[in-house]
């Protein structure tokens, strides 16, 4: 199944990591199987233990499942120094997870990550591919109820 | 042309994008379109205004008023009193007493000269302003070592970091004989508080375009990267349509205006690693690799992607070329010192009355930064310190206020500068709560191929995390300072040689907040 993503990817090294892209976007869990690393390493005539390396050496893809939403909260300085733990706080309450689990739902993930480069809006976090801006505990709770209502 | 009464310049970014931008819009044509005003107000929809409000903003002009934070609910209100009866709607305000409008000083401006004026997403726009001018002359009417010549006579240095010379760096890749040259762009922008490329993407791809173009033609490369981080949706969704226009417009492709001159450009996403931004790791990570730097020398200039020729600029770097190549070197001097040329694009952030994008001549100094581009410091606040160049940058405090900001005054400094993103901390903040937090950054991003800076990033964290508890002494404090003066010198590339830049300067400008916390 993963083969169909691949094809559509010359067979060469430097497509692997939009291929990992791709594959972690549509898969409803968010990661890249064993069996995703396999494929492609058929694929791409590589070595898997490439494959891993290269998948566990950057920050946005993930060997284990996760949830439907990856919620990524910033933690540099500057979204830091506007509270961003406190954000946290508030997720980690209202989601009832710390930082690397996923809900019992399967529907939330959180992680903490590096500058999204849109710290003129700190606190931010972006869920999926949408950025959420100067975050209040307030606003985050009324995200969370949103996303939750649409799964 | 039609003429206008008046132009709405609405903001679209990924913030405004997120409050709902786009049915705003609907909703404000309809409603101009049931008042009979849409024959006189041109609204447009474009990138970066230059402040960064909440949610949705938009600026008219002529008046230049800025809104900020609109909701559809206010679009009747704004219709009614301002478009139709001309009278600013303060509420809705950005600075509702009028006092104050970000100073866009469109003379001074050439990297963001279209942002926030044109449509981004229109080819025609930017050609309608001149645009693709400098392409066509580059590559019609001067040859290779005329365009090196301009851009080493400009003194464009690099803005990504480094600040090298960009002139230099393409004559050393321009007369080597390869089967095969690439130009890549860095656009990986990951120092915490910088976006200054994003903002530039978003605003004005065509222009990055452009002085790529230019680029490739100068070293004699057919083939053309943008690495981007994966984050960047909206510039990477701009810039790939920017691409796909200059293809279909036949300004790029094959046999460019007759001239027998080929050239591809493609787009390469990263998949958030910091290190990723340092030239050679960029390399490795295109060819599909872990991002380890490589070491150096050779140069990328010598052997860089598939060890081939390579060139590596920053996207503020590439985006001042047109100018350069159509007006010239002279007139480009006149911007900047004499020793580091040209402007400089900022983004302010913190505790000043108005965060936003600004782009002022080399060498202005950070205190007119603040007053004068970002309305001084929020009603209440004092200035303590600015955080500039984000984690691999300095503390500056008030008395560094009116260093010259520019590669040559700020020399050993000068990585501080590339990254232009200036945080600014009220009298309330904690220096020592900011050194946690970037020596955890540095932790976090470390790639762990040498020694000196996986151990060492690891034990600086557990250091400041100690002193923050106030469980530290003041020999912790100058612990700190040896591992990092260590790492400097040992460390394989730039990230491990950049903690000790925040680590001195807050020792050095703050050494009482240090005492008193270990004193506890
Ligand atoms: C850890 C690290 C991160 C870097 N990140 C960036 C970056 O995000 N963008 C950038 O243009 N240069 C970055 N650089 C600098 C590049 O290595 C390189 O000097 C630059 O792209 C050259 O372009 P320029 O000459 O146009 O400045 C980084 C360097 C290091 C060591
Ligand atoms: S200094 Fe740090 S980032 Fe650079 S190569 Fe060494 S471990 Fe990697
Ligand atoms: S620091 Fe959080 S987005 Fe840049
Ligand atoms: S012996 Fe410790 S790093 Fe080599």
């Amino acid at each position: 199944m993963y083969k169909e993503i691949c094809v559509k990817y010359a067979p060469n090294k430097d497509n692997l990591i939009h291929i990992l892209h791709e594959i972690q976007d549509t898969h409803p869990q968010h990661y890249i199987s064993a069996d995703a690393v396999k494929e492609i390493s058929e694929y791409l005539k590589l070595p898997e233990n490439h494959i891993y390396g290269v998948l566990t050496f950057y920050s946005m893809y993930s060997t284990t499942p996760r949830g439907k939403n990856i919620i990524r909260l910033c933690e540099s300085p500057p979204c830091y120094i506007k509270g961003s733990y406190n954000i946290l706080r508030k997720l980690k309450t209202l989601l009832g997870v710390g930082v690397g689990e996923t809900t019992k739902d399967g529907v939330f993930t959180l992680e903490l990550c590096a500058c999204l480069g849109v710290c003129g809006n700190a606190p931010v976090m972006m869920i999926n591919d949408d950025v959420y801006g100067d975050l209040s505990e307030e606003k985050v709770e009324d995200i969370i109820e949103k996303i939750r209502g649409r799964n | 042309m039609k003429y206008y009464r008046s132009h709405v310049l609405i903001g679209i970014n990924e913030t405004s994008l997120a409050a709902g931008v786009e049915s705003f819009i609907k909703a404000l044509r309809a409603e101009l379109s049931k008042t009979g005003l849409s024959d006189e107000i041109n609204l447009l929809e474009t990138g970066p205004l230059g402040f960064f409000g909440k949610g949705i903003c938009l600026t008219v002009y002529p008046e230049n008023v800025n809104y900020e934070n609109l909701k559809e609910a206010d679009i009747p209100e704004l219709v009614q009193e301002h478009f139709l009866k001309g009278r600013p709607v303060a509420r809705l305000m950005l600075d509702s007493a009028g006092k104050f409008s970000p100073k866009f000083n469109y003379k001074s401006r050439i990297v963001l000269r279209n942002s926030g004026i044109i449509d981004p997403e229109s080819i025609d726009d930017y050609i309608g302003t001149g645009g693709y001018e400098a392409w066509e002359k580059a590559l019609t009417k001067m040859q290779p070592k005329d365009i090196i010549e301009e851009v080493k006579e400009s003194g464009l240095r690099g803005r990504g970091g480094a600040g090298f010379p960009a002139g230099v760096k393409w004559s050393f890749t321009a007369p080597l004989e390869a089967k095969q040259k690439y130009v890549v762009v860095n656009a990986d922008e990951g120092e915490p508080g910088t976006f200054k490329d994003r903002l530039i993407m978003e605003g004005d791809p065509h222009q990055l375009l452009e002085g790529l173009m230019i680029c490739a033609r100068a070293i004699g490369a057919t083939k053309a990267y943008i690495y981007i981080r994966g984050e960047y949706k909206l510039c990477i969704m701009r810039l790939q349509k920017a691409i796909d226009d200059c293809r279909s417009y036949g300004i790029i492709g094959e046999n460019i205006f007759e001239s027998g001159f080929d050239l591809d450009i493609q787009i390469k996403i990263g998949a958030g690693a910091y290190v990723c931004g340092e030239e050679t790791a960029m390399i490795e990570s295109l060819e599909g690799n872990r991002g380890h730097p490589r070491w150096k020398p050779p140069f990328p200039g010598v052997k860089g992607l598939w060890q081939a020729p390579t060139v590596v600029n920053n996207v503020e770097t590439l985006a001042n070329v047109p100018f350069i190549i159509i007006k010239g070197a002279q007139e480009y001097k006149k911007f900047g010192t004499p020793q580091c040329t040209g402007t400089k694009v900022y983004t302010i952030l913190g505790d000043v009355a108005y965060p936003g994008l600004c782009e002022v001549d080399m060498g202005t100094t950070l205190r007119t930064i603040i007053n004068e581009y970002a309305g001084g410091m929020k009603k209440g606040f004092k200035f303590k310190a600015a955080l500039v160049g984000g984690a691999a940058g300095m503390f500056l405090s008030e008395k560094l206020l009116d260093v010259k900001m520019d590669l040559a005054s700020l020399d050993q400094y000068s990585a501080v500068l590339g990254s232009g993103a200036i945080l600014v901390m009220n009298e309330h903040q904690s220096i020592v709560d900011m050194l946690w937090s970037i020596l955890r950054f540095f932790r976090h991003e470390s790639c762990g191929k040498c020694s000196p800076c996986k151990t060492g990033t690891q034990q600086l964290y557990l250091l400041i995390s100690k002193i923050k508890k106030g469980e530290g002494t003041m020999e912790d404090v100058e612990l700190m300072q040896n591992i990092a003066e260590a790492m400097q010198q040992t460390s394989f590339c730039a990230l491990g040689q950049s903690p000790i830049m925040a680590i001195r300067s807050a020792i050095e400008n703050f050494r009482d907040e240090f005492i008193a916390i270990t004193q506890k």
